[in-house]
């Protein structure tokens, strides 16, 4: 099996029936993508494909074979993605375990819509749950993360 | 979940060979019901046989009359597909309240039609928009697909290629979401033809879509239109009968005041 995760092309081997979650955690050591519910409502395992944001818990392996994975240890390359940095400042987390999916989503969501309305938000983060702060901070680091990304594109 | 063998094919001819030398195998297309199925140890089958990358099936096409779209083809491209959005723009936003983003990037509209869950969107759709399912054997028409709780026309091994929908005038889709599954607790879906013809479709109300004859009748006029009969409706910890049949009313109201608005 092929795939390319966070931008190197990786071989590897696995039973037919590993979920994309597995191969990430268990063994690529990416344990940042995490797992919460297992039944694809949290979304705490969202991860790109292809520049999409999927629930890597409900996906086999097998049905990434040749595309492009990005997890949330991808994402940082010159210093934290602006996303990242945005969710920091924002404090748009308390425990942390559903930031990673928040973040993967919140890219899908600004490269469909850079400048995203109040129900934008919430339609592009409904996939994903995060049971401590409420959601007025994730939504804050989202706007405030378009605007960085708008900053730095100018 | 039980191991099995994973088979990626490359046409409708490669899937089909593989379906008949194992009775046993499944089709996967985005795997958004039936991979969460498998956890749960519901279904347990021997082989997987991937058809989401068979480009026939994940085509959209336009004529005078119809817009078809391959079954493997994603909620999202759907939703935002301009042709889809121009032709029949009720059931582009259907497809944009399909599950969550996530969801509609993987799940596609044959997956829907073949499970028929009592609350999908997509058959409403299918039965309000004339649809035409057109598998590697024949041409069902929606009618006679929707057969019943969970239950299609399919027989075993028969895949959907394509549906056809007959471009109505105009189109809306209501819903009602449900708050922890986004599957509708209640939706309805209506489509004007010329001559005054309307068809409305309701799902997540009863064991499975159908059309309201009622509604379709006094369209012009909805204060003629009369409850749906509670016996055919479900309970469930979710809402009583009596509650999906208040919602079918009011989302029905919510989708024709839009047509009416548009035309």
């Amino acid at each position: 099996m092929q795939m390319t995760i966070n931008g190197v092309v990786q071989e590897f081997q696995v039973d037919d029936q590993t979920l994309l979650v597995e191969v990430l955690r268990d063994h690529f050591h990416l344990t940042g993508t995490h797992i919460g519910c297992d039944t694809s409502q949290c979304g705490c395992c969202t991860v790109l494909m292809n520049n999409e944001a999927v629930k890597s818990c409900t996906m086999l392996a097998a049905q990434a074979t040749d595309s492009q994975i990005v997890t949330i240890e991808g994402l940082a390359s010159d210093g934290l993605h602006p996303v990242q940095e945005a969710f920091s400042q924002e404090h748009g987390l308390q425990c942390g375990y559903c930031t990673p999916g928040m973040i993967m989503s919140t890219v899908h969501l600004l490269n469909r819509h850079p400048n995203p309305s109040d129900d934008q938000i919430k339609e592009g983060l409904a996939g994903n749950i995060c049971r401590c702060t409420g959601y007025v901070n994730i939504i804050a680091a989202v706007k405030s993360a378009a605007k960085k990304i708008q900053e730095k594109t100018v | 979940m039980n191991p099995f063998k994973y088979h990626r094919a490359e046409n409708l001819q490669r899937a089909k060979d593989q379906q008949n030398s194992d009775e046993n195998a499944k089709y996967l297309a985005g795997g958004m019901t039936l991979l969460p199925a498998m956890k749960h140890g519901l279904i347990q089958p021997s082989q997987l046989i991937d058809i989401s990358t068979i480009i026939e099936l994940g085509e959209i096409q336009d004529d005078a009359l119809s817009v078809t779209i391959g079954a493997a083809t994603k909620h999202d491209r759907v939703a935002t597909s301009s042709l889809v959005q121009k032709e029949i723009s009720g059931l582009a936003y259907l497809a944009s309240q399909i599950g969550d983003a996530q969801v509609r990037v993987r799940g596609t509209l044959g997956g829907s039609l073949a499970n028929n869950d009592p609350a999908a969107d997509y058959p409403a759709a299918t039965l309000a928009l004339k649809g035409q399912i057109i598998t590697d054997r024949r041409t069902i028409e929606a009618e006679d697909f929707f057969t019943g709780f969970y239950a299609t026309a399919l027989e075993d091994g028969e895949i959907i290629r394509k549906v056809r929908f007959i471009k109505p005038v105009q189109s809306a889709y209501a819903k009602f979401k449900q708050a922890a599954s986004g599957y509708a607790l209640a939706g309805v879906f209506v489509a004007l033809y010329p001559n005054q013809e309307v068809r409305v479709a309701v799902t997540g109300v009863g064991q499975g879509v159908f059309r309201w004859l009622a509604a379709e009748k006094h369209y012009s006029d909805s204060s003629q239109v009369i409850d749906l009969h509670l016996d055919n409706l479900i309970t469930d910890l979710h809402a009583t009968s009596k509650y999906r049949a208040h919602l079918a009313k009011v989302l029905f109201n919510r989708a024709a005041t839009q047509i009416k608005q548009y035309t």
